[in-house]
């Protein structure tokens, strides 16, 4: 009980901030719909490289991997929130006050996922708008946002754990460039069959490369990787959620 | 004259330490640019198959962005410094002496310029060390960095003007994505005539950003395509001046009110 009070009242704190603050607000739902407009407008063309093969069309492909990109990112500006908190003063007379003390990245992280699910939905409105194909069935395009969620999660719980070591908002690009560049070093613009170079080896190593796969696949109605998508999401948030936990001790024990 | 050339010399001097003395301002706007155009080119590469890509190489296509997306981060910089100088008061201490208002701007562009031409340079060696080569030759590196220059001017009398307005660096650092749209919709990842959305295509068209990336392009790519050149310094030329009017006229503006 008590973890739930302390969980709710920290995600309607930070929400009610998000809410209220344009300048916090206006890039987390702008920046996904940049990269979509860019990269589906733009990029159009790309879709006809011989041996591209993706059904839906060129604006479902990049609609995933925006998608994914902005729940990653919706738990990266999040952590930016927690760092302000703890510059502030207010993280530590928040753990002070807490009861339990786990409820705090519990309710920063649900606070990341209702502001994810807002950034979700104004995108997949738009995606639809301009043209998206989604072949999936409910199933299937349920399972791309619980996907996506569980890249939220992930996204949160790792920079919360960075926020609590660091407790300063100068530590936003070691939150932030790490989740960069592990999703461009995935298959952004064209799947993983064409990538040449460098860039080929790393993205088969690259483990969000069969979260994106596996969600491209969902929206096409034709599954890859799905099993092991869901376990590395899982394994990723599983993972993060130590490392919070224990940045959480850390910012403790500095008082 | 001597005098506005010591107060410039001066202000730019200082505007080109305080940028190295904080890693944090001078670093990103190397690192972020080089960082994303590797990413890209070796992501995009594909695209160069198709039908009437200009080159073989995306690199020396996308080695056009970085300049153009540096001076970006010029704009930022500019504007955040000019405006830590009117918070903290700096701004008024100096409306008390001498200085000409001429002098303040053309010191905080110097330290611009400086910044622009090294990270020019970065993103020049990068692109020689990593195969690509330049088509219009060394002479054509001199142009580019004077168009280097004449953007970094631009946009940093952009970032000056929107700090004069706002007096507040959160409110520059909150302008910064939008200054970023008109890098995405450009024609940064694709020639304008092989993009295939229409509105998107129309949008690029009127973008100026459009033309001064495909004025370093043609540099890079093509060798001397009179036509780039020449549109890529005049929106250049024009961006400059306009922002330099809107700047001066914001820090009589500021002046007057301290």
């Amino acid at each position: 009980m008590r973890i739930w009070d302390v969980a709710s009242g920290v995600a309607f704190r930070t929400l009610k901030n998000v809410a209220t603050t344009p300048a916090i607000l206006i890039p987390s739902i702008m920046f996904p719909l940049f990269f979509f407009t860019a990269f589906a407008g733009g990029l159009s063309q790309v879709s006809r490289v011989p041996g591209f093969d993706y059904e839906p069309g060129y604006t479902t492909f990049q609609f995933c991997f925006v998608l994914i990109q902005s729940a990653a990112f919706g738990g990266v500006f999040t952590g930016f929130g927690i760092a302000r908190d703890f510059e502030s003063g207010f993280a530590r007379r928040l753990l002070l006050a807490s009861p339990n003390r786990t409820g705090i990245v519990l309710g920063y992280a649900l606070a990341a996922a209702v502001r994810w699910v807002f950034t979700a939905i104004v995108l997949t409105v738009v995606a639809l708008a301009v043209g998206m194909n989604v072949f999936g069935g409910p199933l299937d395009v349920f399972g791309m946002y619980a996907l996506a969620l569980l890249i939220n999660l992930a996204g949160i719980l790792w920079a919360s754990g960075v926020a609590m070591r660091f407790r300063t908002m100068q530590a936003g690009p070691v939150m932030q460039m790490p989740v960069f560049l592990i999703l461009f070093v995935a298959p952004v613009y064209v799947p993983l069959p064409l990538l040449t170079g460098w860039i080929e080896g790393v993205a088969t190593l690259n483990p969000l490369t069969y979260v994106l796969e596996a969600g491209r696949s969902m929206l096409a109605g034709d599954e890859v990787h799905v099993a092991w998508a869901f376990s590395i999401a899982l394994g990723l948030v599983g993972g993060f959620a130590l490392w919070s936990l224990r940045g959480l001790r850390r910012a403790e024990a500095a008082g | 004259m001597r005098l506005v050339a010591s107060q410039v010399g001066a202000l730019a001097l200082r505007s080109v330490t305080r940028t190295a003395r904080q890693p944090a301002s001078a670093i990103p706007p190397i690192l972020f640019p080089v960082s994303l155009m590797l990413v890209n080119a070796a992501g995009l590469d594909a695209s160069t198959r198709l039908p009437g890509f200009p080159t073989d190489s995306f690199l020396a296509f996308a080695l056009a962005v970085p300049f153009i997306q540096g001076a970006l981060f010029s704009t930022m910089n500019a504007g955040t410094d000019l405006a830590r100088d009117i918070q903290n008061g700096f701004l008024n201490r100096l409306a008390l002496t001498s200085m000409r208002g001429s002098a303040l701007l053309a010191g905080q562009l110097g330290g611009i310029v400086v910044l622009g031409l090294v990270q020019a340079v970065v993103y020049l060696v990068v692109g020689l060390a990593a195969g690509v080569d330049f088509a219009s030759g060394p002479l054509g590196v001199l142009v580019l960095l004077a168009f280097a220059a004449l953007v970094s001017i631009g946009f940093g009398a952009l970032g000056c003007f929107l700090a004069l307005r706002t007096g507040s660096g959160e409110a520059i650092q909150g302008l910064f994505p939008f200054l970023f749209v008109f890098l995405f919709l450009s024609s940064m990842n694709a020639p304008r005539d092989l993009i295939g959305v229409d509105w998107f295509r129309f949008v690029a068209t009127i973008n100026p950003v459009s033309y001064l990336i495909e004025c370093v392009r043609s540099l890079i790519i093509v060798g001397w395509d009179v036509q780039a050149i020449a549109l890529g310094f005049g929106f250049a030329g024009a961006i400059g001046l306009v922002s330099l009017a809107l700047a001066a006229g914001a820090l009589k503006e500021r002046l007057a009110r301290t």
